[in-house]
């Protein structure tokens, strides 16, 4: 909070330089390999690509800030000084929270989604209990407890770490309908050139590795 | 006792669940820089698919159809736990290299796909390994792709110098891609290649 009063401009700077090293510096397709089952299963049409990479940042937007709290006021060291216990530590417990805070947010999601827009509950389908055992999402929330955010940042890279992701199944799935018209040897068909396609297109997001932030 | 051989050694070649399900691929890649990183998380996920498929088998009769995936992912997520403050209290310096992906166990693919496939299906026994034959599978393909990212990108195995790097004054230049994302994915992607080369009934049809 200090710095939001020493001047807005090095905050905005400072979420800023978070939400661009989420997109294309630590993508967490790319360059961590998370999510992978999904996005090699789920890139085949890039109209389902679409709304699973949606699916994917509303997500993560919603799970990393949830789990951020529950981390920074019940599980951390010390925590729970507000209820009387200062002394006890349920770090070990972290795992198990996580899962469960994203497995009921998901169901909580697939509900409200089955209500409200039945077009892309529909073309969804079986892929958003996926989403639970997806581990970009997990993944988000354990670099977040890694890196130590606070609520605000935690907010920001959830939506940037979301947004890489689908920003990264995307673009494969713009790829592959594109690559239907190749001729691709026959053992390489299917799962084998896809890695060597998200290989290039990791290659290429690694040219945003030396940007300065 | 031919079943119980066939569960374990279909899902290394046969059926491997990184090379033909496509499954548990996140941790495969990131953890594939060093052969020691990669034989700790074999390991890992070998104990864990084991005794989560045991576990879950065991009480299959008890488990209401509708909550099932939570209850699989509470018994998971115990076993890597136990696993992640194994390795913190005698393997601390492994722990802090495997960072976020001995966590990641829990949503590896392979781990809740046998639960979802077999353990809830199968007795305790052929369940259990069936989870090691998986773990197996999952193991060699993991070895392999590290073998050849450390052997390529720091001339080592399993941190003892095979090919003398020119730092070290020997004759081979390092090829420091190798240690990157990318090529995680292109080795994955060749191995599968060769694989599906070596056993055509694997191949994919036409998209």
């Amino acid at each position: 909070m200090e710095a939001g009063t020493a001047g807005g401009r090095g905050m905005i700077e400072h979420y800023l330089s978070i939400i661009l090293k989420a997109v294309f510096v630590e993508n967490l397709a790319l360059a961590f390999f998370l999510g992978m089952c999904t996005f090699i299963a789920v890139s085949k049409k890039l109209e389902t690509a679409v709304g699973l990479g949606f699916a994917v940042v509303a997500v993560m937007t919603i799970t990393i800030p949830v789990n951020n709290l529950i981390f920074n006021h019940v599980l951390k060291e010390g925590a729970l000084s507000w209820a009387g216990i200062p002394n006890v530590d349920l770090t070990f417990l972290g795992l198990i929270i996580y899962i469960s805070v994203i497995a009921a947010l998901v169901q909580i999601l697939e509900m409200a989604l089955d209500r409200y827009v039945t077009v892309l509950y529909t073309s969804l389908g079986i892929f958003l209990p996926l989403i639970t055992v997806n581990c970009a999402i997990l993944g988000g929330s354990l670099f977040m407890v890694e890196r130590d955010y606070d609520f605000m940042e935690s907010v920001i890279y959830g939506f940037g770490a979301g947004a890489g992701w689908a920003l990264a199944i995307i673009t494969l799935a713009g790829i592959r309908e594109k690559m239907q018209y190749s001729n691709v040897p026959k053992g390489l068909r299917g799962a084998g050139i896809i890695f060597i396609v998200s290989g290039l297109m990791a290659m290429a997001f690694m040219l945003f590795s030396g940007i300065q932030l | 006792m031919g079943i119980y051989k066939k569960t374990l050694l279909d899902p290394v070649f046969q059926n491997n669940p990184i090379g033909v399900q496509i499954l548990g691929i996140c941790s495969a890649l990131a953890v594939t820089t060093k052969l020691e990183t990669a034989f700790v998380m074999c390991v890992a996920v070998i104990f864990v698919t084991a005794f989560s498929s045991l576990t879950i088998s065991l009480i299959r009769g008890q488990i209401p159809g509708s909550i099932r995936i939570i209850v699989e992912m509470v018994i998971i997520a115990s076993l890597v736990i136990i696993v992640d403050e194994f390795l913190q209290s005698f393997a601390y310096e492994m722990s802090k290299q495997l960072s976020v992906f001995v966590g990641l166990i829990i949503t590896n693919c392979i781990v809740l796909g046998r639960a979802e496939a077999v353990a809830l299906k199968k007795p305790p026994g052929i369940s259990f390994v069936d989870g090691i034959g998986n773990g197996l599978g999952y193991s060699v393909m993991l070895l392999a792709v590290a073998f050849f990212r450390e052997l390529l990108g720091s001339g080592r195995l399993f941190g003892y110098p095979v090919l003398l790097s020119q730092t070290a004054g020997g004759w081979y230049p390092p090829n420091g891609l190798f240690l990157l994302a990318p090529s995680g994915f292109i080795i994955v992607g060749l191995l599968i290649w060769a694989l599906r080369t070596w056993k055509p009934e694997l191949q994919e049809e036409e998209e």
